[in-house]
């Protein structure tokens, strides 16, 4: 009888390359991270059952307003009729803009609703209430 | 000479072989670190400025909320929690429009001394019970 010879196939994956492959895992994520440099200032947002997602982040401004009736916009404490213009330049910037307000919950309605009413004036009116997740 | 000395060969390349593992360990550093945060929040429309049309009275269902937190819808004082009841239950005897929507129109004023929370809390409900068109009426001094 004969028999054919085994031929022997090599059956290891090539790991020559893995750190290549990782290196590009590492890259990318060094690339996303950001380390947050900003905090804004410091609120306690309410929470919410209907609380959702914000779709990209690039259309996103934010405005802080803290229960001591401080109001921040790009790292500045502004006054109520500096936000008009600022949020106008941004709205002139990107026509797309929402405006996410990180508001305490303590604050009261009527500092709430002037800043509305300021977003009106610069014509934002793309925006979201800051809300954690019930 | 006799006594040369044979050359050591020494290996001097530096070892590769713990590469990957290095490189592992910066990649579960930074897998670690990465905060993808999303933003989150309840998005609205603010109304534009002059703006103003007419709507049927009957599917306004006004909600007022008062400093003390307490809420009024259509002049019954209703707690927090039985909102959303009280509103779905207004939004399905309004019916649709011709666009698949609740006709139901609600109405949030609060006063000036009102907190945010309470104003967001009612908001939340009032969107939990389905109805889309929500206005936000200025504040009573």
């Amino acid at each position: 009888m004969q028999f054919a010879k085994k031929t022997k196939a090599e059956a290891s994956i090539p790991t020559a390359s893995m750190p290549d492959i990782i290196f590009m895992l590492l890259i990318f994520f060094m690339v996303v991270t950001v380390f947050k440099e900003f905090n804004g200032l410091p609120v306690l947002i309410p929470s919410a059952r209907t609380t959702e997602k914000l779709t990209s982040k690039r259309n996103v401004a934010y405005l802080w307003a803290d229960k001591l009736g401080r109001v921040s916009v790009d790292d500045k404490i502004v006054t109520m009729d500096e936000i008009e213009p600022i949020m106008a330049e941004k709205f002139a910037a990107n026509r797309r803009i929402i405006i996410s307000m990180k508001i305490d919950q303590d604050v009261e309605m009527g500092l709430v609703t002037d800043i509305q009413e300021q977003l009106r004036d610069a014509y934002t009116l793309r925006v979201s209430y800051a809300t954690r997740l019930k | 000479m006799a006594l040369l000395k044979r050359r050591v060969r020494s290996n001097d390349e530096i070892p590769t072989a713990s590469m990957p593992d290095i490189v592992f360990m910066l990649l579960i550093f930074f897998l670690v670190t990465t905060t993808i945060d999303v933003d989150m929040g309840i998005p609205m429309q603010l109304p534009d400025r002059g703006g103003e049309f007419k709507v049927n009275p009957e599917n306004i269902s006004n909600v007022l909320i008062n400093a003390q937190g307490q809420i009024l819808i259509d002049d019954e004082l209703t707690d927090i929690t039985q909102v959303q009841e009280v509103i779905s239950s207004k939004v399905e005897t309004r019916g649709l429009d011709a666009d698949g929507k609740p006709k139901l129109i609600v109405s949030i004023k609060t006063e000036k001394a009102t907190t945010y929370n309470s104003f967001i809390q009612v908001l939340d409900a009032v969107k939990g019970a389905g109805a889309t068109k929500i206005s936000i009426a200025e504040p009573e001094k």
